[in-house]
């Protein structure tokens, strides 16, 4: 098989997104219908999902989900493993064998935590160290592949249409704060089940529906600081990006926003506001290479909550609606209406208007 | 005739649509696409949200949604009408050739992008509400009408309104303070004999969604125009 990068699929996708306010629980179920309306956006190349929340029970654990080619691949990989964390849990995910899933690699599950002596010895925290162990394990272990590395969350997803990987994946038996999910219609790239949505390193998940023009000196200046993209997929960029500048560098998630869909200079130019205008000033000379261009809609999941945001043309399509204290976020309304039929307040936000929702302190 | 759109692929609901000798309405619709496409005759009712590329090349058939349509909404149309009761999603009228849409409350992004005009086909679109970016974008030809009502507080349009725009005109309620238009457009009071020429569009509205004609009328009005017949000359290549 021709591997990502070395083909061109012209192509859509469909994300799809919610979450309670209050914490309340929600099954996978919900977000797994939510993207039957949308099927003509994907094409059958991946469908994934993530949800927040979902391991109660291992919630102070890193959850490592791997594809992994073959058995000796995994045993090979857990010998690593072993000497660096402590293994809590090693478990198979559990799937259900339907027809229009097929080809399915090993898909197993660790949950894990690193050795404080490591972590001593490296002068690392935890964090960074599980963040280059992913790295590692994804650019030096062939036919191993981490495709989810946060506390208390996981992501799951396969080559097919979305709503049948959420049938695949047994999402119903899962409960969770927030989900996200993604339809692919891959374009540059051939489908293959670790190029499926969401990207994710450790909480930071992200489903994306576009095709990214800044790919190539996005991926240049992250990769100056010890990120790989493996991939040469443009959502894979985005993730890392979202990484360095909320956990490396400690902006704020509107910061964030305003790094990667920038306002145009002559917008600033004309902004009243002396600090908000030189701050997005400041924003735009020091992560100039950080600004992503052409068409994107984005769903950020994070530890207790989600941001939307699309580039700052608009050039893909995406609404909020919400119902009580739950919000919903898709690439179309009758997604949004499936989930919620009596959904309130359904509106489009403008290009680069990010839209943060948080889950109440201490819900989550 | 009643088509049941729930559960059911678009493809379903046109064929049925097709069969049909009268007009339908369309119940548990949510999210199908290309409605009506090219279609010429019929009154088609839909309840639920209708999917992208609603009515798209519509040929003469009149088209009515009691919720919020998704994005190109009339893409091509030709002959016909749209009338909206909620809002529109992004790029509604797209290349829009003939016809009238009529949107109660909002459009998304790039309302209007490239539509055009030819001869005795001059196509309107009226949004009630406000205009998201790239308003009339390439505009050829044919009339956009924004009114801005129940605006809360929202400007009636939002960035680089009439970017590339040729032809055609646009109408904007409100005295649009601190809108930035490109330089090749002129923006300008509407003139008595302008604002006669949309008269009949905006009573149809006000007719349709029941709103006061005399207070839709109040204005005031600008309207927007391309400076020459060929603005752009030498920006590209000399022509």
């Amino acid at each position: 098989m021709k591997m990502e990068g070395e083909v061109r699929i012209p192509s859509g996708c469909a994300i799809a997104a919610v979450i309670s306010k209050a914490g309340n629980r929600m099954s996978g179920r919900m977000i797994t219908e939510a993207m039957k309306p949308m099927h003509d956006r994907s094409n059958g190349l991946g469908g994934g999902f993530a949800g927040y929340g979902i391991y109660p029970n291992y919630q102070d654990f890193y959850a490592l989900h791997f594809f992994f080619d073959e058995r000796a691949t995994r045993k090979s990989c857990e010998a690593f493993l072993k000497e660096r964390f402590e293994i809590v849990q090693s478990e198979i995910i559990p799937t259900r064998k339907i027809p229009a899933i097929t080809d399915e690699p090993i898909i197993w599950r660790y949950f894990v935590t690193p050795f404080p002596s490591i972590l001593a010895s490296m002068q690392l925290d935890e964090k960074e160290f599980v963040a280059r162990t992913v790295m590692k394990i994804n650019t030096e272990m062939k036919g191993a592949y981490v495709f989810s590395s946060g506390k208390n969350m996981g992501t799951f997803k396969a080559v097919g249409f979305p709503e049948d990987v959420g049938v695949f994946y047994r999402l119903e038996e899962y409960e969770g704060y927030s989900w996200t999910a993604h339809g692919r219609y891959p374009t540059n790239t051939p489908g293959w089940w670790g190029g499926a949505h969401p990207f994710t390193l450790l909480d930071y998940s992200v489903v994306h529906n576009g095709e990214i023009s800044s790919y190539d000196a996005n991926r240049r200046f992250i990769e100056m600081f010890g990120y790989q993209c493996t991939l040469q997929t443009d959502t894979e960029v985005i993730t890392y990006i979202m990484d360095y500048l909320l956990r490396v560098q400690g902006l704020t998630l509107g910061e964030a926003a305003s790094v990667i869909a920038a306002p145009f200079w002559s917008t600033i130019e004309g902004k009243q506001d002396i600090q908000d205008k030189q701050k997005h000033i400041y924003l735009r000379t020091l992560f100039s290479s950080l600004l992503v261009t052409g068409p994107f809609s984005i769903v950020l999941g994070f530890r207790g909550g989600l941001m939307a945001l699309n580039d700052r043309l608009k050039l893909r399509s995406m609404v909020v609606g919400e119902k009580g204290d739950t919000v919903f976020i898709a690439s179309e309304e009758a997604a949004i209406r499936t989930m919620e039929p009596d959904a309130e307040n359904i509106w489009a936000p403008a290009g680069g208007e990010p839209v943060i929702i948080r889950v109440k302190d201490g819900a989550y | 005739m009643t088509i049941d759109a729930k559960n059911a692929h678009y493809k379903t609901v046109n064929d049925q649509l097709r069969q049909a000798e009268e007009d339908c309405t369309i119940v548990g619709c949510c999210g199908q696409r290309f409605i009506g496409t090219g279609m010429s005759h019929k009154n088609i009712t839909i309840e639920g949200v209708p999917g992208n590329a609603l009515g798209a090349y519509l040929n003469g058939a009149s088209i009515t949604v009691k919720a919020n349509a998704q994005d190109a909404v009339g893409d091509t149309m030709n002959e016909g009408k749209i009338v909206i009761y909620g809002n529109a999603g992004d790029a509604a009228g797209y290349a829009m050739r003939g016809g009238k849409i009529y949107v109660r409350g909002n459009a998304g992004y790039r309302a209007g992008i490239h539509m055009k005009a030819y001869q005795d086909k001059v196509p309107v679109m009226v949004i009630g509400g406000v205009a998201g970016s790239f308003l009339g974008e390439y505009q050829a030809g044919g009339i956009i009408i924004v009114l801005g009502l129940a605006a809360g507080g929202k400007q009636i349009v939002g960035n680089f309104p009439c970017t590339g725009m040729h032809g055609g005109k646009l109408f904007l309620r409100g005295r649009c303070e601190g809108i930035r238009f490109p330089s090749q457009v002129t923006a300008k009071d509407a003139t008595e004999e302008e604002l006669c020429e949309i008269k009949p569009y905006l009573s149809e509205y006000c007719a349709l969604f029941g709103y006061a004609e005399p207070e839709v009328m109040h204005g005031p009005f600008v309207v927007v125009t391309p400076d020459s017949k060929n603005p752009y000359k030498q920006m590209y290549v000399a022509n």
